[in-house]
């Protein structure tokens, strides 16, 4: 971990309006190899009864992660870059108090192997200067990862947001979420 | 560095030290029992008693670990003590005992890990009681071919030299050593070879342990190659080295990664805390309607997400952690759908 080739001047964008509910991402996230080839990705339907909108969600590497924060065997740890990985084995209890915690519900517990997985921002590409699997794939923009510059002019009616409002609680994160022009903060309840 | 002394974990390390060297003093019979050569093991095992209750207490001060601490023994003496005592013993046996779940992780990583595993529970079950004087042998008196064994200085069992059970006693660490050798091989092959592994691991937490572990298992079997093959001309320079890395493990286990094996049973909190949850109420999201956790769990991370300064709290008195993971990334898509929406279209 210590030798990594990571571009910092390059960043995660997401855009979940964009998401067209291809799947692409969970299949290209499965080749993740930190991830030992399961995805972690998250593709819903929001409220399939009234709609057909679908929704992705990567991990959104919180600034102060409550995950992180919650866990009862210090198996989360955040590196110097921000990007949460996922739990250490030897560490993770199989608690489950990270899933509940996540505000953004990323964290999946695996039951059969005790474990909480979760995007790690294929650490295994990223550390090597490659973009995420799944930014890879995308073929509606949905998630898009690069430069800030290039973004700003790629989607001019768009500025990226790292602050969400969970109730009373402000979480800022690694990974931005395109918003309407103008933008400074997303309030989800 | 004295700023960031845990007072309460100081005091707690240093009764329980105090116990332990009190524990040899009596074991051994005022020393009487204790074998001198092992002074140095003694020592290294001794400051790594003192590390690991120091690291233990400081770990059980943090909120989260605290309330599974509290809860895993409250809900144990609540009156189900049987129910959840047969629970922790079929989880001892296949969690700590069998590792089922690390089985389900790999066959060679889980072959590996048991491997290494009970070659050390093995190694260690042999070595503390040799080095803390609890037990020693002697020669039964009249005989010059049969051995007794003492525990805490009494006589417990005597065996044959040259019998099936002395071989396997006098070489037990020879096993385990070499049980631990296999385990090794598999667990670096996985780390040299995992791309996934290669990329996450790190040389001081997941190489060095293993490379520590074979020196101490290698240097081990050296003592005997050296007596058995090399008429004990080598002794010193075995010696020495065995006594170098057995004691840098004592005194790195509290710090590095070999902490996870003391803090692994945590796992058997969890299962009562798990199973007293399932007896109660289970918590509902209001978005999807379905049960997703017990409503236990959901009111300890509120009261413990409080305590480490988050407020999730809404408008309507609510929390976010009342939603389910799928929840929770629905009301965050449609809140973005929302805010589309009010600036009058629905891309940028």
């Amino acid at each position: 971990m210590q030798n990594t080739q990571i571009k910092t001047d390059e960043e995660f964008f997401i855009d979940p309006q964009r998401c067209i509910g291809c799947r692409a991402c969970e299949m290209a996230c499965a080749e993740c190899e930190t991830n030992g080839q399961t995805s972690m990705i998250h593709v819903d339907y929001v409220d399939r009864y009234i709609s057909t909108q679908t929704s992705v969600q990567v991990c959104m590497h919180c600034e102060d992660p409550a995950c992180a924060r919650v866990c009862p065997a210090d198996a989360i740890t955040k590196d110097e870059f921000g990007i949460v990985h996922t739990a250490n084995t030897a560490r993770c209890i199989s608690c489950a108090n990270c899933v509940l915690a996540c505000p953004f519900g990323v964290p999946k517990k695996m039951e059969e192997t005790q474990i909480m997985m979760k995007c790690n921002m294929c650490y295994d590409r990223t550390s090597a200067g490659k973009r995420p699997m799944c930014a890879t794939v995308c073929p509606s923009g949905a998630l898009w990862f690069g430069k800030r510059e290039k973004i700003a002019q790629m989607r001019p009616n768009s500025t990226p947001v790292n602050t969400f409002m969970f109730g009373a609680q402000t979480v800022r994160t690694k990974v931005n979420i395109m918003m309407p022009a103008g933008s400074t903060a997303l309030s989800v309840d | 560095m004295l700023s960031t002394l845990n007072l309460r974990a100081l005091i707690v390390a240093s009764l329980a030290t105090l116990l332990l060297i009190a524990a040899v003093i009596i074991g051994s019979r005022n020393l009487q029992n204790f074998d001198g050569a092992l002074i140095a093991y003694l020592f290294g095992s001794v400051f790594a008693w003192f590390g690991l209750v120091y690291r233990y207490t400081v770990w059980l001060q943090r909120p989260p670990t605290r309330l599974y601490w509290r809860r895993g023994w409250q809900f144990f003496f609540s009156g189900r003590m049987f129910g959840h005592g047969w629970a922790l013993v079929k989880h001892a046996f296949t969690d700590l005992g069998a590792q089922s779940f690390i089985r389900k992780r790999g066959l060679a990583r889980w072959s590996g890990h048991m491997l290494m595993a009970w070659g050390c529970v093995i190694a260690f079950a042999v070595t503390f009681p040799l080095t803390f004087g609890w037990i020693h042998f002697t020669l039964a008196s009249g005989t010059i071919d049969t051995y007794v064994a003492h525990v805490f200085g009494f006589a417990l069992f005597s065996f044959p030299l040259n019998s099936f059970v002395a071989a396997n006693i006098f070489h037990v660490l020879n096993w385990s050593s070499v049980m631990i050798i296999v385990g090794i091989g598999l667990m670096m092959r996985r780390r040299l070879t995992d791309a996934g592994q290669i990329a996450i691991q790190t040389f001081e937490g997941d190489i060095l342990p293993l490379l520590l572990l074979a020196a101490i298992a290698v240097t081990g079997l050296g003592l005997t190659w050296d007596y058995e093959f090399m008429q004990g001309r080598a002794h010193q320079f075995m010696g020495i080295t065995h006594a170098i890395v057995v004691i840098l493990f004592l005194l790195w286990m509290p710090f590095g990664k070999f902490f996870h094996i003391f803090q692994r049973p945590a796992q058997l909190g969890v299962a009562i805390y798990r199973r007293e949850g399932a007896l109660g109420p289970q918590a509902v999201c209001r978005h999807t309607k379905d049960e997703f956790a017990t409503q236990l769990h959901v009111d300890d991370l509120k009261a413990v997400t409080r305590e480490l300064g988050y407020d999730f709290t809404r408008a309507d008195g609510s929390s976010h952690l009342d939603l389910s993971p799928q929840g929770k990334r629905a009301a965050l898509a449609k809140a973005h759908l929302a805010a589309r929406k009010e600036s009058g279209t629905y891309f940028g």
